[in-house]
Formats: C-alpha cells, sequence, structure tokens
C-alpha cells in the first residue's frame, strides 16, 4: 500500500498536507500521533469511505479514490477494520456478528458458516461466548470479537482503530499479542492507529509519527526511540511538556487575568 | 425456532390487516350494494330536489325499493331530472304513481317516496313518473310562515 | 453580527438543502429495496417490530376513540331525534379522518422514534460505517428493510385502528345506548362508499401518511448527530416533523379528495 501527497480538508481545517505513507505486505505498520491529529480519517480514506482532496492512495495496486461502488466494496471484502468501539451490531449475539460478512459475501451453508465462526472465535479465546448480546461483553472482549468479526473473511489487511484505547492492562495485553499472532498465522498485512505508544512500540515493525497534518518521523521502533528529535523524544517517552505544548493556544495569561480584573 | 416465532406473530398480524380491510368494506362500506343495480330506470322531473343526493333511497310504504341513481337539470326546462333505480321484483307499479321528496326526521337525509296510483299498466324500463312534488324547502317554508305572521299582525298593530 | 435578514437566509438554505438531501437518501431507499426481493426474512424481524409491536397501543386506541365517537355522537344526534345516523357519524369521522391521522401519529411516537434512535445509534456506534467496511450497504440491510416494513404496516395498522374504532362505536351506541342495531349498520353502509370515503381515506391517505413517517424518522436517525444529544434531538424531531407533515397532508389531502373548492 502506497500514499503519496495525501492532502485532506475538513472545512478551513487541513488534516493532511501531502502525506507519504508505505506500508509494507506482511507486516504490522503503525501510525502514531496525538489524538486528534486525524488518524481515524486517515483508515477512513485508506478504506475508501470518504476521498482526499488531493493525491494518490492505493492498495494492492488499486487506487482507493478512484474506484466505483462495486470495485470499492470487492476491495473492502479483502479488508477488515476494528473500530475504536468495536462496532458489534447490538441486535445480534457474539456468533452471528461473527458470521455476519459471511452470510453477505458467501453463500456456505450454514454448517460452514457454524464450524468458521467456531474457528475465529477459538482464534481470539471466546469460543465460549458465542451465545452472549454485545451488551453482555466487557470492552476488552468486545474488541476480541469485533477483531474475529474482521477477520472472518479471510482479508489480506486489516486496519486497526485505536484498539488499545480505554483497556485494562490484561486486555491490553491479550490484544497486542493476538494482533502479532494473527498478522504472523494469517500474514495479513495490518495497520495499527493509536497514541498508546508503549504497547504499539512492542508489536509494530515500523512506525509513523503523525503530527499536525504531517508526517513528523518515521522508521522502526527502535530506531525512534533513539531519534534526536524533541518532538519525538516528547511522543515516545509521554513528557508532558515540550515542543507539543500542554497549553491550548490562548492569550498571555497575565493580560488574560488582568483584563477580567478591570472589567 | 426463535423465527418461526416471529414469523407466526408477523403473520397474523398481517392477516389481522386484511381482515380489517375486509369487514371495512364488506359489513361498513356500500360494497354490498354495488353491483346490485339490476332494477329497471325510471325518470322524474321536479321543480326542486331540496337536498336529494344520489344514493338516496326510494321508498314505497316505508319500504325501501330502489335508489336514486341520476340527478341532472334539464337544460331547456331547468327542472331537475332524477333517474331511479327500480329493483326488478318491484315491477308492478302502476304507471300514474306520484313520486315526493320527503324527509326523513326533522333535518334528516332526504329521499322519494312513491305513491302508488290506478292504473292497469305499470311502469317500465325508461319510463318517467308525471306526478312528483317537490322537496320542502325549509327557508321557503320559514319565509312564507313570516310573511303570514306579518300580514295577519300589520292591521292589529295600528291603532 | 448578523442581521435578522441574513439569519433567515441562512435558515432557508438550510431547511432548503435538508430537504435536498432527504430526497436523495428517499431515492437511494428506494433504489436499495430490490436487495429485499432476495432477503425476505430481513422484512419479517423489521414487520414485527413496527407492525406487531405497534398493535396494542393501535386497538386500545381504536377502541376509546370510537367509544367516545359514539357517546358525542350520540349526545348530539340524541336531540334531532337521529340517532340511527350515529353509524354514520362515526364510520365516515374514522374512515376519512380520524382513523389514517390518528394511526400515523400514533406510528410516529410509538415506531417512528425507536426507528431513528435505532439508527442514529447505530451510526454513533460506528455500527453503519463498519458494515461499509464489510462491503454491506446499509442502506440495503438496514434501512431498506425498515422502511418497506414501516411502508407495509401503517395502512395495515389504519385498518385494523379503523374497523376497531367502529365497533368501539357499536358497543357504545347499540349495546349501551340502545341504538338500534340495524340502523346503525344500514345507515353506515348506506352513506360509507367503497372507494371515495374508504378508497381515499383508509387507503390513499394511509399509504402517503406510511411512506411520510417512515421516510421522515430513517431520515432523522440517519442525519443524527453521533452523540447522544444528537440522538435525543432527532428522535423528539421525528414525532415532531411527522406530526406536522401528516396533519399538513391531511389537509391537502382532504380538500383534494372530499373538498368543495
Amino acid at each position: 500500500m502506497t500514499v503519496r501527497g495525501l492532502s485532506f480538508h475538513r472545512g478551513e481545517r487541513a488534516i493532511f498536507r501531502e502525506v507519504d505513507l508505505d506500508i509494507p505486505r506482511g507486516k504490522v505498520t503503525a501510525i502514531m500521533g496525538p489524538s486528534g491529529t486525524g488518524k481515524t480519517t486517515l483508515l477512513r480514506l485508506l478504506g475508501g469511505q470518504i476521498r482526499p482532496d488531493a493525491g494518490l492512495i492505493e492498495v494492492d495496486g488499486l487506487r482507493v479514490p478512484e474506484l466505483g461502488r462495486l470495485e470499492l466494496y470487492q476491495l473492502r471484502q479483502r479488508m477488515g477494520m476494528l473500530f475504536q468501539s468495536g462496532a458489534l451490531f447490538t441486535d445480534l449475539n457474539v456468533f452471528d456478528n461473527v458470521a455476519f460478512p459471511l452470510r453477505e459475501h458467501t453463500r456456505l451453508s450454514e454448517n460452514l458458516i457454524h464450524t468458521l465462526v467456531l474457528m475465529k472465535l477459538e482464534a481470539v479465546g471466546l469460543r465460549g461466548a458465542r451465545e452472549l448480546m454485545p451488551a453482555e461483553l466487557s470492552g476488552g472482549m468486545a474488541r476480541r470479537v469485533a477483531l474475529a468479526r474482521a477477520i472472518a473473511l479471510d482479508p489480506m489487511m486489516v486496519l486497526y482503530d485505536e484498539p488499545f484505547a480505554g483497556q485494562d492492562p490484561i486486555s491490553m495485553g491479550v490484544l497486542t499479542q493476538l494482533i502479532r499472532t494473527l498478522n504472523d498465522a494469517l500474514c495479513l498485512t495490518s495497520i495499527i492507529v493509536s497514541h498508546d505508544v508503549k504497547e504499539t512500540a512492542a508489536i509494530a515493525d515500523y512506525l509513523y509519527l503523525l503530527s499536525d497534518g504531517q508526517i513528523v518521523e518515521h522508521g522502526t521502533p527502535a530506531e525512534l526511540g533513539r531519534s534526536p528529535s524533541p518532538w519525538v523524544d516528547q511522543f515516545m517517552h509521554a513528557r508532558p511538556d515540550g515542543p507539543m505544548s500542554f497549553h491550548y493556544p490562548a492569550p498571555a495569561y497575565e493580560s488574560e487575568l488582568l483584563l477580567r480584573d478591570a472589567a | 425456532m426463535r423465527q418461526k416465532h416471529l414469523e407466526l406473530l408477523v403473520g397474523a398480524f398481517v392477516a389481522l390487516g386484511l381482515a380489517a380491510f375486509l369487514l371495512l368494506a364488506l359489513k361498513v362500506s356500500d360494497i354490498a350494494h354495488i353491483g346490485e343495480d339490476q332494477g329497471y330506470r325510471v325518470t322524474a322531473r321536479f321543480e326542486n330536489i331540496g337536498g336529494l343526493k344520489i344514493r338516496a333511497p326510494v321508498t314505497l310504504g316505508g319500504v325501501r325499493i330502489g335508489r336514486v341513481v341520476g340527478i341532472n337539470l334539464d337544460p331547456n326546462t331547468f327542472e331537475a331530472l332524477v333517474t331511479l333505480s327500480i329493483e326488478p321484483q318491484y315491477d308492478r307499479l302502476p304507471s300514474d304513481s306520484s313520486a315526493s321528496i320527503l324527509t326523513a326526521g326533522l333535518l334528516g337525509e332526504q329521499y322519494i317516496g312513491l305513491e302508488p296510483g290506478g292504473m292497469d299498466d305499470f311502469l317500465k324500463n325508461g319510463g318517467s313518473l308525471k306526478l312528483t312534488q317537490s322537496a320542502l324547502v325549509l327557508e321557503k317554508l320559514i319565509g312564507r310562515m313570516f310573511t303570514n305572521a306579518a300580514q295577519g299582525e300589520a292591521p292589529a298593530k295600528t291603532p | 453580527m448578523t442581521g435578522p435578514l441574513e439569519r433567515l437566509g441562512r435558515w432557508a438554505l438550510e431547511r432548503l438543502t435538508a430537504l435536498g438531501r432527504a430526497n436523495l437518501f428517499l431515492l437511494r431507499l428506494l433504489g436499495a429495496l430490490g436487495f429485499l426481493l432476495r432477503r425476505p426474512g430481513l422484512l419479517v424481524k423489521q414487520l414485527y417490530a413496527v407492525g406487531v409491536l405497534s398493535l396494542p397501543i393501535i386497538l386500545v386506541s381504536g377502541l376509546f376513540v370510537g367509544m367516545v365517537l359514539g357517546l358525542q355522537g350520540y349526545a348530539n344526534l340524541v336531540y334531532f331525534g337521529a340517532t340511527s345516523s350515529l353509524g354514520t357519524v362515526v364510520a365516515l369521522s374514522l374512515v376519512r379522518e380520524l382513523g389514517p391521522v390518528l394511526t400515523a401519529l400514533l406510528y410516529a411516537g410509538r415506531a417512528g422514534s425507536a426507528l431513528t434512535a435505532e439508527i442514529g445509534l447505530m451510526k454513533a456506534t460506528e455500527q453503519l460505517a463498519s458494515m461499509q467496511m464489510m462491503a454491506v450497504d446499509p442502506f440495503a440491510r438496514v434501512l431498506a428493510p425498515r422502511f418497506l416494513a414501516g411502508f407495509v404496516a401503517v395502512p395495515l395498522l389504519t385498518a385494523i385502528f379503523t374497523a376497531v374504532g367502529i365497533l368501539g362505536g357499536y358497543l357504545v351506541a347499540v349495546v349501551q345506548l340502545g341504538v338500534d342495531g340495524g340502523a346503525f349498520w344500514a345507515q353506515m353502509q348506506a352513506r360509507v362508499l367503497l372507494w371515495e370515503d374508504i378508497g381515499n381515506g383508509v387507503i390513499v391517505k394511509s399509504v402517503v401518511f406510511a411512506l411520510l413517517a417512515n421516510w421522515i424518522a430513517l431520515f432523522e436517525g440517519y442525519e443524527a448527530h453521533p452523540t447522544s444529544e444528537g440522538v435525543s434531538l432527532a428522535t423528539t424531531q421525528t414525532v415532531v416533523v411527522t406530526s406536522l407533515a401528516v396533519l399538513g397532508g391531511d389537509f391537502l389531502l382532504t380538500a383534494l379528495m372530499f373538498g368543495v373548492w
């Protein structure tokens, strides 16, 4: 997958300016950056849900923004996506959620679907939870079910949107390991969008750091850990203040307080 | 199992809806009278039909024997031309029968009442009723009452 | 600073573009209906949700409205000695106006608001987006079955409401107040016309209201802001807009069908 000169605006605000990315096949690539830098938007661009203002997005040789609806849908059948919230269908139980893409896109017999769904659920360790409704699952379990659903059609690539956000340490550990093992076992191409540095760095083969609509730095986790850039240093080591200011842009503190007193 | 249950309930719902339509059509509306119109046609001329409507009943001795199927204005005589459909089993009405427009109750709907005559030949399809009596128009009636009263009172008032 | 005129202009433009989006939405919805031929099972589930589950409120309301019509009609007609026309009064009010209008209003409150909330929440929880990413068109899979189910359910519910209402009127008039049963039905049958009254009232009106109610409910849900406030606003909006559209539409339809101008 290649991205060249990608630009995207929302209203007046530029979300991306001339972004270039290369995502190699069979590897785990992570795109990291502080909240609000448009990481989710990037995934939606890759999945063809929104179109860029300019630039090239090529997935497996196909130019995503130029695809017709039918071709796009064919491409998406080979892409799995794990949403931040899990996005399980609340009116279906775990089994039917995982079976959903199989039932929509294949004409397999119910027997075969049963087997396939149990295999996917086994892979995420939730075979025993197949009768539960999404509301009965914990956040971590819901995300694992969503992961099982994302790989139900044996896609060539999986997009993860903030897979670790809001998880307790144990679920985080489970998910980190799952993403890595699934990637290697199923020969997937994985793209993780996240701001959880430690977990992401632990499993990613290659990292891109995104800030203010541009790629600030990229490299393997080890390379980035040693980066001389103060920004990368702040982000990778989670320092509260640095080039990324702790304060939201505001007028000078003193003048604002004094102004209030005067008024 | 659950799907079966669902289908059963939905089936019952659709059946209930259709049954309601059927009830409305058969029990509430005039469908029972549609298609029964095999009666013979007779016309009658009236000076004024008041509030007579198409489908108003035609009765004889209080028994409904047909209904009004057409109301037109004769452009030459400016009379109302009312077409009646009379059920075929009443085919022995004397040809000099008379028709009047009556009102059910004080403010009820208007209908046509027939009064049998004494002739030996009978009304046939396309025939006409010669003797008619127009509707009582309430406004005219009241108007006349007032003029009568005024005429009666006028002398008494002058000393 | 914006003057009142600018605000009015902006408001009008916003309304117009929303109307345009609503029309495109309806077109996509109609375009997606073909999908249901392959998956009739989806329709059954939605018919249950909007039809079967709306039955209790429709049955109870219909019965009470009919009974009230019977009581009020009797109280007024008895002065003119015209209680035998009670059947006509009850049936014509229900068939021409109250049946289709009240059913549509009750439907908007009971099923329309639920549809909006459901779609709005599916959007807020990214279920629609995830469906798209699974290469499943939410219009075909989620919206079209709900639309068609509602479109079928409203006329059926209207017929049920009207029929139950007339039975309610019968109960009060004939069983309770002693109006002659034969006159009740005979007068009704003499005055209620199959096509002009039942066709126009129960069928044409309810089909138009079904279109309005479901279109508005689904559109509001689909356009809802993906937050809890957005969904609650959209739900309220559905009930308000549907009620206004149904009442306004009813006036237009009545003027066209039974109008005397």
